[in-house]
């Protein structure tokens, strides 16, 4: 249950943002999280509706964009989506893939009054 | 009056907060000159005999110092307490893993001055554990056999995130259904860069190599002074 970590950090990031905009309540909180992230989005749905009662974010929407795994071949630097690991570069077969997307786990932005 | 929401872009790494402590527990360790890995498996793996071994094999030639992460009990700290170490137990009390303040909070328990090498033997999981940095110079992986040769695809991050991994419980390999070349093959497809070694943490198989890694980079540590 890493989830609950994760939670406490972007409600301790929030929180200390707020001010800086004169914001008192937050309306909304947009995550960009990667799908390497093994996050269970509703460990985090249940982990934010527990950590922001009685803070400025409690009822807030929460919400997820799933950032797809995105590779880059070592050899020709052709850039796919990874589908499996399995996977060669699908332009010239090489085996070794970089990965350049899917490691994401960042708030892009939140809303409040 | 309609209240209208204000927009704050912010674009922030989530773990940003221990990811500075990592930063700053890292430039402790170089300024120590200790090198520092952070041993990750599920739980039953084989990390506490193996980290024993390790430290036996080379307690004649570096001082070596041990974090042991569980979420209760001292039992780990017991068993590598008897090799002679220095040894601290973090009981996380529920938390999955460590991270960079947990280590930060042994600090004042330790003897760094006195000290090679510090192996941190992270809670057993194969998940939480590959998200938290804590100030490593490495991360060091062990899969046991009886637990198949399915896990690479299934926790990837893991796998991409190691250093090394240490395929252990090799003696039972005549008794389990396990397709080790597909573990190897399959580690090495997500992560190219990673040493794969074949031990046995209880009757020693192979271990030497791990050994002669282990040794090289502290070696490479401490010439960096």
């Amino acid at each position: 249950m890493h989830e609950l970590s994760i939670i406490e950090s972007i409600v301790d990031i929030i929180l200390e943002e707020m001010p800086k905009h004169n914001l008192t309540r937050v309306t909304k909180v947009s995550l960009r999280i990667g799908d390497m992230r093994q996050v269970v989005p509703e460990a985090m749905q249940f982990g934010f509706e527990v950590v922001t009662k009685n803070t400025p974010l409690e009822g807030a929407d929460f919400l997820i964009e799933h950032i797809p795994i995105k590779g880059q071949c070592e050899k020709c630097k052709h850039e796919f989506l990874v589908q499996s690991w399995l996977d060669n570069c699908p332009r010239c077969e090489h085996p070794n893939i970089q990965i350049i997307a899917g490691k994401e786990l960042e708030i892009a932005e939140f809303e409040g009054t | 009056m309609e209240v209208i929401a204000i927009k704050v872009p912010l674009v922030k790494n989530i773990l940003e907060a221990n990811d500075k402590i990592s930063d700053l527990n890292k430039r402790f360790f170089d300024d120590k000159n200790v090198l520092v890995v952070n041993i990750m498996s599920s739980p039953g793996a084989g990390k506490t005999t193996l980290i024993s071994n390790t430290i036996n094999a080379l307690k004649d030639e570096f001082k070596i110092g041990v974090i042991e992460g569980d979420i209760q009990s001292t039992y780990d700290a017991e068993k590598i307490a008897e090799t002679g170490a220095q040894v601290v137990q973090i009981n996380t009390g529920g938390a999955c893993h460590l991270d960079g303040n947990m280590i930060r909070d042994t600090f004042d328990q330790l003897d760094f001055d006195n000290m090679d090498l510090l192996i941190v033997e992270n809670v057993g999981n194969l998940v939480c554990p590959a998200e938290f940095q804590m100030g490593e110079d490495f991360k060091v992986m062990l899969l046991s056999i009886p637990e198949g040769d399915d896990k690479p695809l299934k926790y990837p991050l893991m796998f991409h995130e190691s250093s090394v991994l240490l395929v252990n419980k090799i003696d039972l390999l005549p008794y389990i259904e396990c397709d080790v070349d597909k573990i190897k093959k399959e580690s090495l497809k997500i992560n190219p860069e990673i040493k794969i070694f074949e031990v046995s943490g209880k009757i020693g198989t192979g271990l030497d190599q791990w050994f002669n890694w282990l040794k090289e980079k502290i070696r490479q540590k401490n010439d960096s002074k």
